[in-house]
């Protein structure tokens, strides 16, 4: 049993995730680009408290779960969303949708996702993907990150279905309940909306760990990373930022790349003035984001270590603050038609 | 990020497939571009692999010297903690701990230690005596 699906590769995989099963239902006009700037995903946050993997939690994008959320929610898409204590209840529960015809996101674990090459698998819980058919015991499946589609057993989608540690999933599973079209007006005022959004989250949000505000204060924090942790484990520490910030799933720049493309494509709906320079802008910080990701790999690949080394690395940071600071206050004062 | 600065240093995913990047052509408009990975990334990852390697060294020596049990190597090996233990095998935290101990763990019946195994993706034996590939 296969449902009418066509797999689509995305930089991102809960952005990808969110435009293939739209597109699947008709909405031919959502791309990557859109889905992330409706579902408000560019974000910062250093929460210095919590460790991941023995380094700091540091994340570039919002809350799993959020994009998909808002992007249906904006565009008035009905979506049903279910977690599960008992893995045969979730099994059935996928088993039933793909019978009606439902393509299902399925948010999982990726440490024992076998298709994932074995340099990758930490024990991250918030990867997305799609099951859209089941052959025997094997399952179809649409990795966004994939170039191609692949297949798990049923016992493999269980494994990561039911990951355990931070953000489990427990077998959630969600999937666009009724078909419908969106309009240019909605998907207008979906873009306002979305961008009002994450205006809030990055410059209004409380507290000084989020935000344009995180990023200073990550900013601050790693001047101080090479006397209180020492070289080596600071190495590590700014391996980890520069994996959250570029490795697979963020189109680069800490998704700030795909955060201006989505503004340019934003334009062709409001040609508000202002749009394409903001959307440059937020160019210019995803570029000062990789130039930062550069100076850190000197320091952990051990070219660089003077304190001098580390205090450039701050200061990118600052840097980067103040650009997306400016970025989104012009965003604010977007004359909307 | 122009188009043609997409870096292009062959990953270990880049073996598998390509990721998709955002970067923008000659008129300053967004597109995607396939990357087959980047040297600043494959660094972070190795450099993140050597700290993993280095503590399950530190482990096995502690098995050896009997200040841990097993349990310890296979944490670390694949970079579990006592809550992600706890998770995947049922048992509680406190439990998980107890059994770090080698009196303890030497003590442990059969169907508890194939449950780790399970986790762990080991034979039993493999389990009990770290035989396993460096690796």
């Amino acid at each position: 049993m296969q449902v009418n699906f066509q797999h689509m590769q995305a930089a991102h995989c809960e952005s990808g995730v969110t435009r293939n099963l739209l597109k699947n239902i008709g909405i031919n006009k959502m791309t990557e680009p859109l889905a992330f700037g409706l579902g408000s995903g560019l974000f910062f946050v250093y929460v210095p408290f919590l460790k991941i993997n023995n380094g700091p939690a540091i994340a570039f994008r919002s809350f799993p779960g959020i994009i998909f959320k808002q992007t249906c929610k904006s565009l008035k898409i009905p979506v049903r969303r279910k977690k599960f204590f008992s893995k045969q209840k979730a099994q059935l529960f996928l088993d039933q949708r793909l019978e009606e015809g439902h393509a299902v996101g399925c948010q999982v674990g990726v440490y024992y996702l076998p298709y994932f090459p074995k340099e990758y698998r930490f024990h991250f819980n918030a990867h997305n993907l799609i099951v859209y058919g089941k052959e025997g015991d094997n399952y179809l499946v649409s990795d966004p990150i994939m170039d191609t589609v692949k297949m798990l057993t049923s016992y493999q989608l269980e494994r990561v279905r039911f990951a355990k540690g931070a953000l489990a999933p427990k077998g959630q599973l969600y999937y666009v309940e009724k078909n419908q079209d969106v309009t240019d007006e909605q998907m207008k005022t979906a873009i306002k909306d979305g961008i009002k959004k994450n205006v809030f989250n990055m410059l209004r949000i409380p507290g000084p760990i989020a935000g344009v505000r995180g990023i200073r204060f990550a900013g601050r924090k790693i001047k101080k990373w090479r006397d209180k942790l020492g070289l080596p484990k600071a190495g590590l520490y700014l391996a980890q930022l520069v994996r959250m910030q570029e490795e697979i799933g963020t189109g680069g720049g800490g998704f700030r790349y795909i955060y201006a493309a989505f503004l340019q494509e934003a334009y062709a709906y409001h040609p508000a003035d202002g749009l394409l320079k903001i959307s440059a802008e937020f160019s210019r910080a995803g570029d000062l984001w990789r130039t930062s990701a550069v100076q850190a790999a000197g320091i952990y690949k051990q070219r660089l270590g003077s304190q001098e080394d580390f205090n450039v690395m701050g200061d990118y940071l600052l840097e980067i603050a103040e650009i997306e600071k400016k970025a989104f206050e012009s965003l604010a004062k977007i004359n909307w038609h | 990020m122009k188009k043609e600065d997409v870096p292009q240093d062959m990953s270990a995913l880049g073996k598998i497939t390509t990721e998709v990047c955002y970067a923008t052509d000659k008129e300053g408009n967004y597109t995607t571009e396939q990357s087959r990975g980047w040297d600043v990334k494959i660094t972070a990852l190795d450099v993140t692999w050597k700290n993993v390697e280095e503590r399950m060294a530190a482990a096995r020596q502690k098995v050896l010297s009997n200040e841990a049990s097993p349990l310890l190597f296979f944490m670390e090996k694949n970079v579990m903690d006592v809550s992600i233990v706890a998770g995947y095998t049922g048992f509680w935290k406190w439990r998980v701990k107890r059994h770090l101990k080698p009196s303890i763990f030497n003590k442990l019946s059969n169907k508890i230690l194939l449950k780790y195994a399970e986790v762990f993706n080991v034979s039993l034996n493999e389990f009990k005596t770290m035989k396993v590939d460096a690796s």
